[in-house]
């Protein structure tokens, strides 16, 4: 007879092996759909360019230092954007296992439903993760310099922001059996909890109700996060955000209790 | 082999090598009001091929997803290798190879990628998955498409590849709902090959749905599954000695006057199914010649056949096979 410490330590293998392949899966995926590369990331750019350019010359930025424009402060709500946009094509990607017919044979396998959430879920914070950095080479354009430490801190940020924002698509994604309906309900929830984070505009100088959102916005403190990551070494540059503590700390908590949330949906679902 | 099985992945071993492969006693599923499944009880032994047929909508389906642990047993009694399907659902699907109506392959990976994650989500990984992979191909004839993409296989060669999916892992019992959906009758026939070959060589239990009656002719035995209920059990010689000889067909403009002619002519019990009369008799060619002779006029056609599984499902239920599907098949 295995001893129980053999019979964990080979369940936990089983269960690293799976989420590992559904990880890989998802990686190969993406690199035969050569259109999936640029969509994410060109959408965000058009934004930012578009946007950022648009209001430059309008929008000054309550409470930042003179001298910061609109597209600097527009710049980490775009990395968020870009976060939020690549979290959504990958969980349709889900919703469409479901229907081309992958799903069913992933869900008789001997894997429990937590490695297969956090297999769909790693795959899509990678990709994610991966566009994010991308995106970072542009920092030099809207006039940011980052560091190293804060460089690796800003991937950790975002690292959490996209896990969130997958963990919410996952629990959506997991109930839905079109991608049209998915579309319709992505755009209503995670648009505006992009919109009101701090992404587009500060807080300061909102109406009190708006103001009030905000601050119970998950994101807010994801973005948060970000600003302070990113002006690790001028904190007066971030604005008037919470600090990087709480904020990163409320952050990683968003993530844990999101995955749960996907991981309870999973296990609701029957097929 | 088999030993594939018991040392590397099998969470537990199965119970007992003599256990059935499957036994179901007393099963009941209902979706709000309507019965999907009434009282159905039935084994599918250690090396059997056991069909399940049935028109769309007779139940099958939800058979085979309580069985492939996809949907809680509601009420009755299901053992899998020995293993209570209610309890130890968990320790089941190691040893469960399943084929689906749909495919389930991923077409944007190779032949090679999607049994490699198969095999991972089944806990196989290294040398052994490797070997394994070789293996099941081989078997199915997929050796030089391993590196092809799965999207540009034909849709037989797909099929082949669900069959070398479920049983990439080496499972005791094979479960596959419908598993000759849009294969030509020549590539359904390689694929029972298959089916009988795992049966022989590997001694795998295997329940498959079908709502092909010829398909149904190569099963081991043939159950019945007609609105919920399972009408007949047996092989399928047994089960068309029930019909009793031979069929003959009457085609005519007037069914009702015919059946009642032939009553009282020939003494036996005519039926009709589908506006034609029937009747089912030992020496079936001698009465074709008496009925053209006493009717010539009335008769537009007359047809002769031995019992086929179809007039076994016309003679349980009362119904033409594909009546109660409401739409034209073959």
């Amino acid at each position: 007879m295995p001893s129980l410490d053999a019979k964990k330590s080979g369940a936990l293998r089983r269960a690293a092996l799976a989420v590992l392949t559904l990880w890989w899966r998802e990686m190969t995926r993406f690199l035969r759909q050569r259109s999936r590369w640029g969509s994410a990331l060109a959408q965000p750019l058009v934004f930012w360019v578009l946007l950022g350019g648009g209001l430059q010359a309008s929008f000054r930025p309550a409470d930042a230092p003179a001298g910061t424009g609109y597209m600097e402060y527009f710049y980490p709500g775009v990395l968020t954007l870009v976060m939020l946009f690549t979290a959504i094509f990958a969980t349709i990607a889900i919703v469409e296992d479901r229907r081309e017919g992958f799903l069913q044979g992933v869900l008789v396998a001997p894997v429990t439903r937590t490695s297969i959430v956090l297999g769909q879920s790693l795959g899509s914070t990678t990709l994610a993760l991966l566009q994010g950095v991308l995106f970072l080479f542009l920092a030099p354009l809207a006039g940011v310099s980052v560091s190293l430490l804060s460089l690796l801190l800003v991937v950790l940020v975002l690292f959490c922001i996209a896990f969130s924002m997958t963990n919410l698509g996952l629990i959506i994604a997991w109930r839905m059996r079109s991608t049209q309906g998915f579309h319709a309900i992505m755009n209503l929830l995670l648009m505006p909890l992009w919109l009101l984070s701090g992404a587009f505009f500060p807080v300061t100088g909102v109406p009190l109700w708006l103001a009030w959102v905000m601050c119970c916005n998950p994101l807010t403190y994801g973005m948060a996060a970000l600003r302070r990551s990113l002006y690790l070494a001028h904190p007066i540059a971030a604005g008037a955000v919470p600090a990087l503590a709480p904020a990163l700390g409320i952050t990683v908590l968003f993530g844990m209790v999101t995955l749960l949330a996907a991981v309870h949906t999973a296990r609701q679902q029957a097929l | 082999m088999a030993s594939y099985g018991e040392t590397q992945y099998a969470v537990v071993p199965p119970a007992t090598l003599l256990e059935p492969g499957i036994t179901m006693t007393g099963v009941w599923h209902r979706y709000g009001t309507r019965v999907a499944l009434a009282d159905v009880s039935l084994q599918v032994g250690r090396g059997e091929i056991f069909g399940l047929l049935g028109p769309n909508g007779g139940g099958k389906t939800t058979l085979f997803h309580l069985l492939a642990t996809l949907m809680p047993l509601t009420e009755g009694q299901v053992e899998l290798l020995g293993y209570d399907l209610r309890r130890a659902a968990k320790a089941i699907r190691p040893h469960l190879g399943v084929v689906f109506q749909h495919p389930s392959l991923d077409p944007k990976l190779t032949v090679y990628e999607n049994l490699r994650h198969h095999g991972h989500l089944y806990g196989l990984s290294g040398a052994l998955l490797r070997e394994r992979i070789q293996f099941v191909v081989q078997r199915v004839g997929l050796e030089d498409r391993v590196n092809d993409l799965v999207e540009t296989l034909s849709g037989g060669l797909q099929r082949r590849l669900e069959l070398a999916k479920a049983f990439l892992h080496a499972p005791s019992v094979l479960l596959l709902d419908e598993p000759s959906t849009g294969l030509d009758p020549g590539a359904r026939l390689d694929f029972m090959a298959y089916l009988e070959h795992l049966r022989d060589q590997e001694g795998v239990s295997v329940l498959l749905t079908t709502h092909i009656l010829e398909e149904a002719e190569h099963c081991d035995r043939v159950g019945i599954l007609h609105q919920g209920h399972l009408v007949a059990v047996g092989t399928p010689d047994a089960l068309k000695e029930r019909v009793g000889g031979d069929v003959v067909v009457v085609q005519t403009p007037d069914p009702a006057g015919l059946q009642s002619q032939i009553r009282e002519r020939f003494g036996c019990e005519p039926v009709i199914v589908d506006g034609r009369v029937r009747v089912e008799m030992a020496h079936g060619h001698t009465f074709v010649r008496d009925v053209v002779e006493a009717f010539a006029p009335a008769i537009q056609a007359v047809t002769f056949s031995k019992p086929t599984l179809e007039d076994v499902f016309i003679k349980l239920t009362g119904h033409r096979f594909w009546e109660s599907t409401g739409h034209a098949e073959p």
